[in-house]
């Protein structure tokens, strides 16, 4: 289970997260939602202890992240950056392996082998397992991160904004999976996205943040018109075609 | 054997592969380190270094010429381009750019100067002529000053870097303005130096492996292997660091202690070769690029491919060096700037096809 216990984070004197709390149980994909600047990129790095909170603690099976290493961390916490800066070039094996770090010291061992042969199993990547990851497209380069962050076994899995920039077949595929393997791992999966749509379609629980407060954490209920006109600043209608949610912006609000 | 067992059994092929390339790559530097010991005025057979290596008492002649000056001079060509490769590679991952060596930060020119500051205002070390070679005597001093130099170098690039919010990019052109500010501060010293203080200043700045007695070369190996093994049981560190900072940090790498550390050993490594040998170009800023192609990125292979790819080309051109304009000895140094710019330039356009 993760917890956030008002946890709060300035930089630079601003108040970027302010008293943030909720608590998420395992097997749950969640979907932090919230507008450009709100906090949700720091909030899932306060949770991963890259940027430890000035208040308040985070907890990931009842033990406080401030007790564990930097290793400890990443043997729990499994994250996927919004954009990285840097991208090597090497096979897709490598490029999983390296996931299986906080657990080796020197060299991997067979059981590290093995479980990046599952992991590629699991996404659908055995075929591309020599290929350089410089020959990969996009939706092919974010699945080998997600099987990164998988292959390290973590508890919780952060991922921010995975589907952007991938072509619809491709998010549609990649939040499908997400989904399906938070219930198989029994994981707590935050995903951070801007498609209201696919969060409601595919996430079980909603974090929706408001200038670094939480406005609300729930089921979908918590996404209604209301949350849509005061979080998201937009006009919008939330309607099912053939079962599925779909959110549906009119206009934006006036101030 | 199933698909899976297969797979892995591939991979490691593959990985074996990468290995084999290294060694063969360990094999040249062997047989070229033999050329090495060939090459010279005394003309001496491959049976005779043979014996003269199994048994210094048989030729005292060939034993001295052999051991203080050919097997110095290629242990120290071993060391410092080994240190060049090592610090090149180190310095082109932490600082993410591939333009990164030792040179380009600052750490020579910083030599340089502290050499000409030694020189000039110090009045320390002499040109003198042994024969087709020269050598600056009395040169403790002009050492201790060029390592000064180096070290205040590698002090404000560290300190730039350990800084928050500092980027990789900005430290490598703080290393450019560096390199520009010591590059004046040397022609200031040298324009109001007299004409023989002058000579020396300019003869330190050309790299020599002659330089280099075994003292020198004992003080290579220390500021040398340590970092080596440093970076070797770092290398999954190094990879990670490829795919960014919040990667690297978020598999538990404390991102900012290892770049200033790494930085750190690397520039120390080549401040002592530098300090002893005065300035080699380019071995740094290529071997990495020429061990990329063998081994590709993975540090696993890379840092020692690099390694001894510095050494290689450090060889080769001491070689080329010796035989070139034989009996005259050129300084190494003239060497690698030669052949390292029209290589690099090479390197680019091969990249640019790919």
């Amino acid at each position: 289970m993760l917890v956030l216990d008002r946890i709060s984070f300035s930089f630079k004197g601003a108040e970027v997260l302010r008293e943030i709390g909720f608590a998420l149980q395992p097997g749950r994909l969640v979907a932090l939602l919230g507008i450009n600047g709100a906090g949700k990129s720091t909030l899932l790095r306060t949770i991963n202890g890259l940027l430890p909170p000035q208040q308040g603690t985070v907890l990931i099976d009842d033990i406080p992240l401030t007790r564990l290493s930097g290793r400890e961390v990443a043997r729990r916490v499994g994250y996927l950056p919004q954009k990285s800066n840097g991208t090597a070039v090497c096979t897709v094996f490598d490029a999983v392996l390296l996931g299986r770090k906080p657990h080796f010291s020197g060299s991997p061992a067979a059981r590290d082998l093995k479980l990046v042969e599952q992991t590629l199993h699991t996404m659908g990547l055995e075929r591309l397992a020599l290929r350089d990851t410089s020959r990969l497209s996009g939706g092919e380069l974010q699945r080998v991160m997600i099987a990164r962050a998988l292959v390290q076994e973590p508890r919780v899995l952060l991922l921010d904004e995975p589907i952007n920039h991938l072509d619809i077949k491709n998010q549609l595929a990649t939040m499908s999976l997400l989904k399906r393997l938070t219930t198989e791992l029994n994981l707590v999966t935050v995903v951070v996205l801007h498609d209201l749509s696919a969060a409601l379609r595919f996430a079980d629980r909603f974090v929706l943040l408001q200038d670094g407060r939480l406005y609300a954490c729930g089921d979908r209920r918590v996404m209604n018109e209301t949350a849509m006109r005061e979080v998201f600043g937009m006009e919008a209608l939330i309607r099912e075609v053939e079962g599925i949610p779909v959110v549906l912006p009119l206009a934006p609000c006036t101030p | 054997m199933s698909c899976a067992d297969d797979r892995i059994g591939r991979q490691y092929q593959q990985l074996l592969r990468q290995k084999g390339l290294a060694v063969l790559l360990g094999g040249g530097l062997a047989l070229l380190a033999f050329s090495s010991l060939k090459t010279g005025s005394l003309p001496l057979t491959w049976g005779e270094i043979m014996a003269v290596l199994l048994d210094p008492e048989a030729d005292a002649r060939a034993a001295h010429v052999i051991q203080q000056i050919r097997l110095s001079r290629t242990v120290a060509a071993l060391l410092a381009g080994g240190g060049l490769g090592l610090a090149g590679v180190i310095m082109q991952n932490v600082l993410k750019n591939p333009l990164a060596s030792p040179f380009t930060i600052g750490v020579s020119q910083g030599a340089a100067c502290g050499a000409a500051f030694a020189i000039i205002i110090l009045g320390a070390g002499t040109i003198q002529q042994d024969g087709n070679t020269g050598f600056l005597a009395g040169s403790s001093l002009v050492v201790l000053s060029a390592f000064g130099g180096a070290i205040l170098a590698v002090g404000f690039i560290l300190v730039l870097a350990s800084l928050e919010g500092v980027s990789t990019e900005a430290v490598i052109l703080a290393g450019v303005a560096l390199s520009a500010f010591f590059g004046a501060a040397t022609m200031l010293l040298q324009y109001f130096a007299d004409d023989l203080q002058l000579a020396a200043s300019v003869f330190w700045t050309f790299g020599d492996l002659g330089k280099a007695g075994w003292a020198e070369n004992a003080l290579m190996a220390a500021a040398f292997i340590p970092p080596l093994l440093y970076f070797v049981a770092g290398r999954w560190n190094f990879n990670a660091l490829q795919w960014g900072d919040e990667v690297a940090a978020s598999l538990g790498i404390r991102v900012k202690r290892l770049r200033v550390i790494a930085m750190l050993l690397a520039a120390l490594t080549v401040a002592v070769s530098t300090s002893f040998l005065g300035i080699i170009g380019f071995i740094g800023l290529m071997a990495p690029h020429l061990a990329r192609p063998l081994v590709g990125n993975d540090h696993r292979f890379l840092i020692a491919a690099s390694v001894l790819m510095g050494a290689l080309l450090l060889l080769a051109s001491d070689i080329i060096a010796r035989t070139l304009l034989a009996p005259v000895v050129l300084p190494v140094g003239i060497i690698t700037s030669f052949a390292g710019a029209p290589l690099f330039l090479y390197l680019l356009i091969c990249r640019r096809r790919n």
